[in-house]
């Protein structure tokens, strides 16, 4: 797999299509898994760590006819290309970041990521476009049936998957859904959403996961309880309580609109004035003005523009993404100017295209 | 997942006391049960700690044979050495599980190679946890259904063990 030429796109994930996707970004749910015989990542010296890789990418490998996952071996790469991958969501900050052997395998469609030496054995994760757990849930189904054909996991009668961290154990599963709530953050409402998932037990997060700041409105919800329930019941829960803030969502936005549509409309259109004339500008205020602009294109307020152009942007402004399209290493301030020059060009060709 | 006694923090220890004759729970989160330990009882009704001091060290040295992991070390980064360690600890983990997971059961998906005897045994703890919902919701055909097919497997069972 060649990771320069992915630069240039986006994975299936973002082509913001799907059930509800103008409000839920992508689903994804992933499995935890490990070798019985060997130690956890954290407590395994190198030679461990290559044992458990050669081990486990062979097998993966294995799978090619049913499964064709390209393996990328992320301890031979340098930080940029690791910190791309993480901007793809096709690899963890903590897979990027730790040390030793270690690699993920990847599907042609970029929705499959199987990842090796992660804080478990084995990571693997479907993601797709849109509310669609179901069809996620069937995909990673089938592929950790395929794996098990060929390598046989850390099972407990009682406590299920063993995982290195006790709050993984069981099911090993992380069902989460990616949501886009800016009507809900300009209301102030969002709050009562996190009170209302806390007592669920479900968890919400930022844009890119564990322990970060929501950017752009963007939040990610999933459980947190694995053991004691079984995974279509997880999916249940998740799945039942979406809906209904999706209404809060559209709710929010429709009152927005009625109580003050210019303000709104103003905010959107000189957030979409920025982006579209900025000569040097953050990732912070791009996501943010970005989200700004998203919702503009569903209130139909700013019709010139689609969302999968959206998505794509949101992906191809980030550091990583700004440095393997230039094809080389970029200063902050570059990659400023930089994304303010991609921004300008991706979102005034799309005016030109239409006049 | 049960509070600290004294903070509003996750509880991750579990100190069982006997005290004027009753057994007494207490839950704390890892600095409050430092100071507990240090200051003696939290409550400051008396201070017999000693007896559970000990106890707590003894747990805390207490180290997995195949990676070498104490518990101590899995308290301190919150991360198990090995697959083992669940056995290991086996009395150490339960209240940790208990308290952040729904019971300590696994009733979700079991590998194909566990072996037919087994699928059914783990099919049996599902489709009773899947009665119990649906009795909850109130869907009393689905509840039926689920029913028949628990009996079904426990027939077989049956079958099974006396052949
Ligand atoms: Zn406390
Ligand atoms: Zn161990």
């Amino acid at each position: 797999m060649d990771l320069d030429s992915l630069a240039q796109h986006c994975g299936e994930w973002l082509r913001g299509t799907g059930p509800d996707s103008d409000i839920v970004m992508s689903s994804r749910i992933r499995l935890a898994r490990n070798l019985s015989e060997f130690p956890f990542p954290n407590r395994a010296d190198d030679a461990a760590k290559l044992e458990i890789e050669t081990l486990l990418s062979e097998r993966m490998m294995a799978l090619s006819q049913r499964q064709k996952l390209n393996y990328i071996r992320v301890s031979d790469l340098n930080a940029l290309d690791r910190q791309f991958l993480v901007e793809r969501q096709l690899i963890s900050r903590e897979l990027s970041e730790s040390a030793g052997p270690r690699g993920v395998g990847i599907s042609d469609a970029e929705d499959i990521s199987v990842m090796i030496n992660e804080e478990d054995h084995v990571r693997m994760q479907v993601i797709h476009s849109g509310f669609a757990l179901d069809d996620c849930w069937a995909e990673i189904n089938r592929v950790d049936d395929l794996l098990e054909q060929e390598i046989s996991f850390a099972f407990d009668e009682r406590l299920g998957y063993l995982t290195a961290c006790p709050t993984n154990v069981g099911t090993g599963i992380r069902v989460s859904v990616m949501l886009h709530l800016p009507g809900l953050v300009l209301t102030k409402d969002i709050q009562k959403v996190f009170q209302a998932l806390q007592k669920l037990r479900l968890a919400v997060r930022g844009l890119y996961g564990e322990g970060s700041q929501a950017m752009g409105d963007f939040y990610q919800i999933s459980n947190q309880v694995t053991l004691g329930r079984s995974e279509e019941d997880l999916i249940k829960t998740i799945k039942e309580v979406i809906p209904s803030i999706l209404k809060y969502e559209r709710r929010a936005r429709e009152s927005l609109l009625r109580e003050s549509r210019e303000g709104l409309h103003d905010q959107i259109a000189r957030a979409f004035g920025i982006l579209s004339s900025a000569q040097t500008i953050t990732t912070e205020e791009t996501l943010h003005l970005l989200s700004s602009v998203r919702m503009g294109i569903n209130l139909g307020l700013l019709d010139e523009l689609q969302i999968p152009a959206i998505n794509e942007l949101l992906i191809l402004t980030q550091p990583a993404h700004l440095q393997k399209v230039r094809k080389k290493p970029l200063e902050s301030a570059d990659r400023n100017i930089a994304r303010a020059s991609l921004l300008r060009q991706r979102l005034t060709a799309r005016e030109h295209e239409k006049n | 997942m049960k509070k600290c006694r004294r903070c509003s923090k996750p509880a991750t220890l579990h100190i069982t006391e006997i005290r004027k004759g009753e057994v007494q729970q207490l839950h704390l989160c890892e600095v409050c049960a430092q100071k507990y330990l240090a200051q003696g009882n939290p409550d400051s009704e008396d201070s017999s700690p000693d007896m559970n001091v000990e106890e707590l060290e003894a747990s805390d040295e207490l180290a997995c044979p195949h990676c070498g992991i104490t518990f101590r070390q899995f308290r301190s980064q919150g991360r198990l050495g090995c697959p083992h360690d669940y056995e290991v600890f086996e009395t150490e983990l339960n209240q940790l599980l208990e308290n952040i997971h729904d019971g300590a059961q696994h009733c979700g998906k079991v590998p194909l190679q566990t072996g037919e005897a087994n699928q059914d045994h783990f099919r049996l703890i599902k489709l009773r946890s899947e009665l119990q919902v649906a009795v909850k919701d109130e869907a009393y055909e689905k509840a039926a259904a689920l029913r028949d097919e628990i009996q079904q497997i426990e027939s077989r069972i049956r079958t099974q063990t006396t052949a």
